[in-house]
């Protein structure tokens, strides 16, 4: 047994492992930041969120290796596309179905995943497009390489979670943007355009899905159907966290992606998808609101 | 009951049809649509009380894997793999639906704990590729010479295939009437409108819920086994798994979540608009100068949206309650 724990526990392969799951934890809990947001405040869930991602991955594709615009600078309308797009979604789809019941919420915004999905097949087809930028890794000690994109990408996400922390504490906006997600019938009393409260949220929670597509793009390949490989995990690290719950939503992005990581360690990526999923569903039964909600 | 001559004519009438020398594809795109229908019904019969389930993928994947591992693996003829695998998708939706419905996780978050149970199963037949085949698919193996075999419930013969669906899609209307009769459709009414009011009053919450559910998640493990004999193809992407499980839903909601007929026109319209295009695709390719790929799923996810703001209630709920001029909700 002591044979077994010392040769896969302490083993080189195993810090790598955990480190790399730290750094996709980043990624995920950029990835969860956005919806979070749309969760806690619009109370609406956009299933079509991670398609979000999949058209800011391809809008970073476009404007970076078809039309030679540097990194950054794609990056930044890739970030402004997706915002609009969010704002887009808010005002077409989402206040149309805002008092309806949670579940045609859910299903007009899937049609929207059907139809972002498709329509991502039908402009650019099926292939698996790589943004062809690599900035390579680092080494952190003798036999332990991290990927900088990777690192990149969590420095990125914790910098927008503290951002957005910020953001709602402290700002006039932020402070209009809690007060809603309290109590949606008492603040249209007092006056405000829960709309444009709303619609303001919308971009903001697109803006982050776009900034976390550029971050992916770093990473992974874009093709019409990238969303649905992370979409699920991204939903499941919400809800762990707490809807609406921010803090809770980036540190459960780690449990998850830890989870995923070490079982992947142990056995196949998917086993480690598996377990993921499984403490998710066991999570759930115990803590329904969130591993980290307060109790009220 | 005047319906009922009409009924009868009506089944007699698809009874009829292979043996009025219809060609295999379009006997092929009834079968299709028949059990998808069976299928589409069985999410239905718990759907339309509020209890929107994102796993029935993974129930269907149950059935199919289930039917042709036993099969493959032990031997097992499906007369007793397919009760067997529905069985374990019972199971499977106590193990879950209990403590689910135990802790109160309704709305949203039900939706998502049966998301991530779809996504569980579909990752499990990948991850264990070496029994299943993976992404890649898996066969039941054939049996008998002319893969004629009763014993393996194998039939090369499409005619024969049409009328057990035929008679299993009949059979899954005849539960949806007779949930509807029951009185638990009353109680889970009650539930899903308050919960804790219903509780009140006497209704065994817990265990209404559970019943309709397990109800559910059998009849679609045997959907997910007749589509696994028919095809005799099966993997995640056309049978488990999250796509297949939206799916469902989404056919569902575009046919009618609340009447009975509706899954199975929510099969028709689905199916019928991706055949279409699929077959027309040479021709579109030529008005529009590109391939269109995925055009169906373009129209399919208008629809929804388009369905879900203006029609909640469907194509069929939708006519039905113009018919009657709205007076029923």
């Amino acid at each position: 047994m002591m044979e077994i724990i010392n040769e896969y526990v302490f083993s080189v392969f195993f810090v790598e492992t955990l480190l790399n799951g730290l750094l996709y934890g980043g990624v995920l809990a950029l990835l969860s930041l956005g919806l979070n947001l749309i969760f806690g405040v619009i109370d609406v869930v956009w299933i079509c969120y991670a398609e979000l991602v999949m058209l800011g991955m391809y809008t970073i594709y476009f404007m970076h290796v078809r039309y030679g615009i540097p990194l950054i600078p794609s990056s930044v309308i890739c970030v402004l596309m997706v915002a609009l797009l969010g704002y887009v979604l808010h005002r077409i789809i989402i206040a149309h179905v805002l008092g309806k019941a949670p579940i045609n919420q859910l299903l007009a915004t899937g049609g929207v995943l059907f139809f972002l999905q498709s329509i991502a097949t039908l402009m650019f087809g099926v292939e698996f497009l790589s943004l062809g930028v690599s900035l390579g890794s680092f080494q952190l000690t003798e036999d332990i390489y991290l990927s900088k994109s990777q690192f990149v990408a969590f420095i990125v996400a914790a910098a927008a979670v503290a951002g957005m922390y910020f953001f709602l504490s402290r700002s006039y906006m932020g402070a209009a943007i809690r007060a809603i997600s309290q109590d949606r019938e008492i603040m249209i009393l007092m006056g405000v355009d829960a709309n444009r409260l709303y619609g303001i949220t919308s971009a903001i929670g697109g803006g982050l899905a776009g900034l976390a597509a550029c971050l992916l793009a770093l990473q992974f390949d874009v093709h019409p159907f990238v969303g649905i490989s992370f979409g699920p995990i991204v939903f499941m690290v919400c809800v762990m966290g707490g809807l609406g719950n921010l803090v809770g939503g980036f540190i459960a992005a780690f449990v998850f992606a830890e989870l995923i990581a070490i079982g992947g360690y142990f056995a196949d990526l998917e086993w480690g998808t598996v377990l993921a999923f499984c403490v998710f569903v066991i999570t759930m039964f115990i803590r329904p609101e969130g591993l980290f909600a307060r109790k009220s | 009951m005047s319906r009922l001559p009409l009924m009868l004519i009506g089944l007699a009438g698809l009874i009829a049809v292979p043996f009025i020398g219809v060609p295999p594809y379009w006997l092929h795109i009834m079968i299709i649509i028949l059990i998808w229908s069976f299928a589409y019904t069985g999410w239905s019969v718990m759907g339309r009380f509020g209890l929107v389930s994102l796993g029935h993928g993974a129930f269907m994947g149950i059935g199919a894997y289930g039917t042709a591992l036993l099969w493959n693996h032990a031997g097992l003829t499906p007369w007793v793999g397919i009760p067997v695998s529905m069985l374990l998708a019972g199971a499977f939706a106590l193990l879950i639906g209990y403590p689910c419905f135990k802790y109160k996780i309704v709305g949203h978050y039900f939706a998502l704990v049966t998301l991530a149970l779809s996504v569980i199963v579909g990752q499990v037949i990948i991850a264990t590729r070496k029994h299943t085949g993976g992404s890649l698919g898996y066969t039941p193996e054939p049996h008998g010479g002319d893969g004629f075999s009763i014993y393996a419930l194998q039939f090369p013969e499409k005619a024969h295939f049409y009328l057990i669906a035929l008679a299993a899609w009949v059979v899954g209307l005849v539960i949806w009437r007779m949930v509807d009769k029951s009185m638990s459709r009353y109680a889970l009414e009650a539930i899903s409108e308050d919960e804790d009011a219903s509780a009140a009053v006497g209704v065994q919450v817990t265990r209404e819920k559970l019943k309709i559910t397990m109800l559910s998640a059998v009849m679609t493990a045997f959907a997910g086994a007749m589509y696994c004999q028919y095809q005799l193809f099966v993997s995640p992407d056309t049978v488990a798994g999250v796509g297949i499980s939206l799916q469902i839903v989404f056919a569902v909601v575009a046919g009618g979540i609340y009447t009975q007929f509706g899954p199975t026109v929510g099969a028709i319209i689905t199916i019928i608009l991706a055949e279409v295009l699929r077959i027309n695709i040479g021709e579109l390719e030529g008005l529009l100068g590109f391939r269109p790929f995925g055009l169906d799923n373009t129209i399919y996810g208008i629809m929804l949206v388009l369905f879900i703001i203006f029609l909640p209630r469907g194509v069929l709920g939708s006519i039905q309650a113009r018919m009657k001029g709205g007076a029923k909700a």
